[in-house]
């Protein structure tokens, strides 16, 4: 126990000249640590916010949903629960013009019809404050700010929706449970439900969402409540959720999301892994003296290992501990940055937990990779007093070696678990930890090629610095793996980052500037279809596509009725819930549009010929959801009236063209009685044409909706600004993450190079030519290094963009050139500072201390 | 007691192989003075280090206090010489991140002795630094540095000493002012010491001298 002090004191006072420098190498661990702590605290603390708030989430302790009006035995149920002690709310959602008499300025909105009771939990803010009150007083409506600029409208003008008439009451600031960004998507008109049917909107076969929300005197009455109402919601027509229910759904999204930037972390965390062992190599190479001195006093190789792996622990802890700040630090910020999408206000508090796992964590990274070089340690024999040799000499261990290779099981065996912790699944988990492994291999395979290179390329005729500057890449103690590991790897996350960002911003400009109309009407009734059509001919404009829509549900698929739990089973697994339960906007031709592929079966003049009008084209995703195939046969329920069709072909439908597109398309024959709306698409000059074209057609058909497509342009185009934002935090965070370990990697051979600058100065160089050999040799490091980063992040650009966007990869040459530039600049500029006491020292100070 | 029987090293180098010591056989008894000289590259260095434990001979034998070091593991070793032997550099070997007293210390400390300080700078207080003891080897003159080595040589109170070189970068006065201090210590202890040097002003200090040419013992004789 005595002994062990005592090596505890030698190792603490041994490391008064090293602690900087080793400090340093353990800091490329910190900000591995510091994402994960950030990112796990940021969890937490939404869980905990989200439990907190879970009633104003929900708007109360259960709600009842439902897509078309509450069948009369819902609402006795309704009565039944009033009567029982519950309190009800009820609102209906559905998106309508809204006009402002005095300027004339229509736009899309979305509008809430809410009974006097609403919220139930929480509180609505308004401005001019305390004005929710008055909502229910007369016909007013609150309203989101940003449609007083849309409208170009005030406080106190007069808002029609539909046919009815609302006084402008005042703006809300703040509704429980909805995110900021829901005001960018959809802007809100609040008003009185007694009101909903002077506006005359809620027609058969309209868009709506009804919703009644109820506040029981515990949270288990709920549960109880909502346990009866499950088994008979089909026949019922509606869904129950709880406060507990909408929690869960929102933590597992939350859950997904901070999974997938916890990998983010988790790759920081692995190149801050590299830097340690770049870092702690170099420190073992100046520790070579020590250690052979050590030897001669009589100290053992586990004595001598001990010393160093408890310098190179308290350091990593303190690397940790470092990252565990500046987690906590970057916890506070993330609320601040993400408040917009957001459902719940956030409090933020340090999470210990995290905390605690991510020292943890990083620690034992930091000392696992730390390991790597130290065993070597062990090695040094005594000798090295009486007779020095070359430090990669000193310190070359064979591959063989059972500590050397243990320590390397445990650095992959930590990589694995890390990440199927991390991941939450064994796969993912085991395949991120391959997909690392592979790319540091790429990288070390392309950094022996550059060596080989450099010995076999270069040619006496090239200038002397030129030569020198890339034998430097091939001789001993060269630093050509550990920097091009460390640049190749900062190159491969920037630049990924940026080929994703800009592919997932091509398809987005792609779709709406592609699309040949801007303008879009919908919930245009048969009789009105002609109306609207004369208006834009009237205008000078064109409709570019008219097409019939019929509401209908699916009522039995293959002989089982959807009311009938069976039909949820498949022999290829479970069918989608939403697929089954949710209400099709269906339309009926028979040939395929510009935005479809047909993938398998007929859908063509010969299904004509057939005049097999029960033929129906599925889209391919959605028959992938509800597991179907071709011949499969499929009831419908069109607004009472039992239609059966036969797949006879699946399609697959470009959903990102801003064109009236559909899951199933029918045989026109089929649905020739059914009640039909239509979606009419329109070309207009300009914007001010826009305006005037709306204003026309909701002045005569009150109830028909449009959305001027340049505005969904600009609200991407806001969305999408934010998103790159992001992009470029993380860009740089990647960047930043890059420094450290760059540094580290280059300090591995500083002592090296600086002697050598030395004796070259000593033998005639001038300072210049110095430089020049240096800047040839990071130059090349540099352009490498980006160069298999680049080609890497091209490779997982690909299959992320292909695969969980499934778009198309768009190259962002400009951008990746750029990046790599950047790497290049900032190789060659901490190569030259690591080596400018090469410039400082005179020759004679550099050779009598070595 | 040293005794060191047919010691032969010989370096690989490629398919060529270079003998740097051939078939050495001598003995030293328990407390003498010894002088292995010879010129540049005769092997002095390489006979030090396989006497002390420090490299393992191609072929022969080292007997060290009874123990045959020569059979013993790499760890065995260094616990033997952590026991019974002192070592004094040309180039002095402090740890320079320790102080002087540290530097002294580090014998006992490795050996988990409890009153290490204590014994330190009794050591340094009898080579006459007492009052430099914190001090970094750097703050300290050559002569200084090698008192502190030889305070540090002396503190596990070695059977044998071993000394490479110790007066060959330091300036005459301070060479003999070492050599002094070697020679008192020899003589209070007992300790056997070991002297590697190419100067005859060091060697006339021994009390025997063995002299090395091309590898082989060429003179072993009373000084």
């Amino acid at each position: 126990m005595h002994l062990w002090r005592s090596i505890g004191r030698l190792a603490w006072r041994e490391s008064r000249t090293a602690r900087r420098r080793l400090l340093l190498s353990m800091s490329s661990i910190s900000l591995g640590v510091g994402a994960l702590v950030a990112i796990d605290s940021f969890a937490a603390n939404l869980t905990s916010s989200l439990r907190e708030q879970s009633r104003a989430l929900l708007g109360g302790d259960i709600a009842f949903a439902a897509r078309r009006p509450f069948t009369p035995a819902a609402d006795s149920l309704f009565d039944s629960l009033a009567k029982s002690g519950v309190r009800l709310a009820r609102s209906t959602n559905f998106p309508s013009m809204a006009v402002v008499q005095r300027t004339g300025n229509t736009r899309l909105v979305q509008i809430r019809a809410v009974s006097a009771e609403y919220p139930l939990y929480g509180e609505i803010t308004t401005e001019p404050a305390g004005n929710w009150s008055q909502l229910q007083t007369g016909a007013h409506a609150l309203i989101d700010p940003s449609l007083l600029v849309a409208l170009d409208t005030r406080v106190g003008d007069t808002i029609t929706v539909g046919y009815a008439r609302f006084l402008i009451a005042g703006t809300v600031k703040d509704v429980p449970g909805t995110p900021g960004i829901a005001e960018m998507i959809g802007p809100r008109v609040f008003i009185p439900a007694r009101y909903l049917p002077e506006t005359q909107l809620l027609q058969f076969g309209s868009t709506a969402g009804y919703e009644v929300l109820g506040k029981t005197r515990t949270p288990a009455i709920a549960e109880q409540v909502s346990r009866a109402v499950r088994p008979r919601r089909r026949a019922l027509d509606i869904n129950v959720r709880t406060a507990e229910q909408a929690e869960d759904n929102v933590s597992e999204a939350i859950g997904e999301l901070a999974q997938f930037i916890g990998v983010v972390g988790l790759v920081a965390l692995l190149l801050g892994g590299l830097g340690v062992a770049s870092g702690v190599h170099a420190f073992v190479a100046r520790k070579i003296d020590t250690v052979a001195i050590l030897r001669c006093l009589g100290a053992t190789s586990r004595q001598v290992l001990a010393v160093y792996v408890l310098q190179a622990a308290a350091m990593g802890v303190l690397g940790a501990a470092m990252g565990v700040a500046l987690g906590v630090g970057m916890q506070f910020l993330v609320p601040i940055a993400l408040s917009d999408v957001l459902p719940v206000d956030v409090s933020v508090r340090p999470e210990l937990s995290a905390m605690i796992a991510g020292l943890l964590v990083g620690a034992w990274v930091a000392l696992a990779f730390a390991l790597r070089p130290l065993v070597a340690l062990r090695k040094i024999s005594p000798l090295q007093t009486l007779r020095r040799d070359a430090d990669s000499q000193v310190l070359r261990v064979h591959w063989r070696d059972i500590p050397r290779l243990m320590v390397n099981v445990a650095i992959a065996a930590s990589v694995v678990t890390i990440a199927v912790l991390r991941t939450g699944s064994l796969t993912d988990g085991i395949g991120m930890s391959i997909g690392a492994g592979l790319a540091l291999a790429l990288l070390a395979a392309s950094a022996g090629a550059l060596a080989w290179l450099a010995r076999k390329g270069v040619r006496p005729r090239w200038p002397y610095v030129l030569r020198q500057g890339l034998s430097n890449l091939h001789r001993p103690a060269n630093q050509t793996r550990p920097v091009i590991l460390a640049l190749g790897f900062g190159a491969f996350l920037v630049t990924t980052l940026y080929v994703v960002q800009s592919s997932l911003l091509e398809r987005f400009s792609l779709g709406v500037g592609s699309s040949s109309a801007n303008v879009v009407f919908f919930d245009v009734q048969q009789d009105q279809s002609e109306g609207v059509d004369s208006i834009v001919r009237a205008g000078a404009q064109r409709v570019v596509q008219q097409a019939p829509v019929v509401v209908m549900r699916v009522s039995s698929i293959n002989g089982v009725a959807a009311t009938d739990d069976r039909i949820e089973q498949t022999p290829d697994g479970p069918r989608a819930r939403w697929a089954l339960r949710r209400e099709y906007r269906s339309t009926f031709r028979d040939t395929l549009v510009s935005s479809e592929r047909l993938i398998s079966g007929r859908w063509d003049a010969a299904t004509r010929a057939a005049s097999d009008t029960s033929a129906i084209s599925v889209e391919q995703d959605l028959a992938r959801d509800l597991k179907l195939k071709l011949g499969d046969v499929i009831t419908w329920d069109v607004q009472g009236v039992p239609v059966t069709t036969r797949i006879t072909s699946l399609r697959s439908v470009n959903w990102n063209r801003f064109e009236p597109n559909f899951f199933i398309v029918f045989r026109p024959e089929a649905l020739a009685a059914a009640p039909i709306q239509y979606i009419m698409t329109a070309r207009t000059a300009d914007g001010a044409q826009t305006a005037r074209l709306q204003r026309a057609v909701v002045s005569r058909f009150p109830n028909v909706s449009s959305i001027d497509l340049s505005l969904i342009q600009s609200t991407i185009g806001k969305i999408l600004e934010r998103v790159t934002v992001a992009v470029r935090f993380l860009a740089l965070f990647s960047l930043a993450m890059a420094v450290p370990v760059l540094i580290s990697a280059v300090a591995g051979s500083r002592r090296d190079r600086v002697r050598e600058g030395v004796l070259l100065k000593t033998l005639g160089a001038t300072r210049a030519q110095v430089a020049r050999i240096m800047l040839a040799e990071y130059a090349a490091l540099g352009v490498l290094g980006s160069a298999t980063g680049l080609l890497l992040a091209y490779v997982a650009g690909w299959a992320i963009t292909r695969f969980v966007f499934d778009t198309e990869f768009t190259p962002a040459i400009g951008p990746s050139l750029g990046i790599a530039g950047l790497m290049i600049g900032m190789t060659v500029t901490i190569g030259l500072l690591a080596g400018r006491e090469v410039f400082r020292e005179t020759a004679m100070t550099a050779l009598r201390s070595d | 007691m040293l005794v060191a029987t047919n010691l032969t090293k010989e370096y690989q180098s490629g398919s060529s192989s270079l003998t740097a010591l051939r078939d050495v056989s001598f003995s030293v008894p328990q407390g003498d003075l010894v002088a292995i000289t010879g010129p540049s590259g005769s092997g002095k260095t390489t006979l030090l280090g396989l006497l002390a434990g420090l490299d393992t001979p191609t072929r022969g034998t080292v007997v060290l206090d009874g123990d045959d070091i020569t059979a013993m593991s790499e760890d065995g070793r260094a616990k033997l010489r952590g026991a019974k032997v002192g070592f004094v550099f040309q180039s002095f070997q402090l740890i320079p991140a320790l102080t002087a007293l540290e530097n002294v210390q580090v014998p006992l400390e490795l050996r988990g002795e409890r009153d290490a300080s204590v014994r330190a700078r009794d050591l340094l207080a009898r080579v006459g630094l007492d009052k430099r003891g914190s001090h970094f080897p750097a703050q300290l003159s050559g002569g200084e540095q090698q008192r502190v080595a030889i305070a540090r040589a002396f503190a596990n109170a070695p059977r044998i000493l071993f000394a490479d070189e110790p007066t060959g970068n330091l300036d005459g006065a301070t060479g003999e002012m070492i050599m002094d201090t070697v020679v008192a210590l020899n003589r209070e202890s007992g300790t056997t010491v070991i002297i590697v040097t190419h100067e005859q002003t060091v060697a006339t200090r021994a009390r025997r001298l063995i002299r090395l040419n091309d590898g082989a013992l060429v003179e072993d004789r009373a000084a």
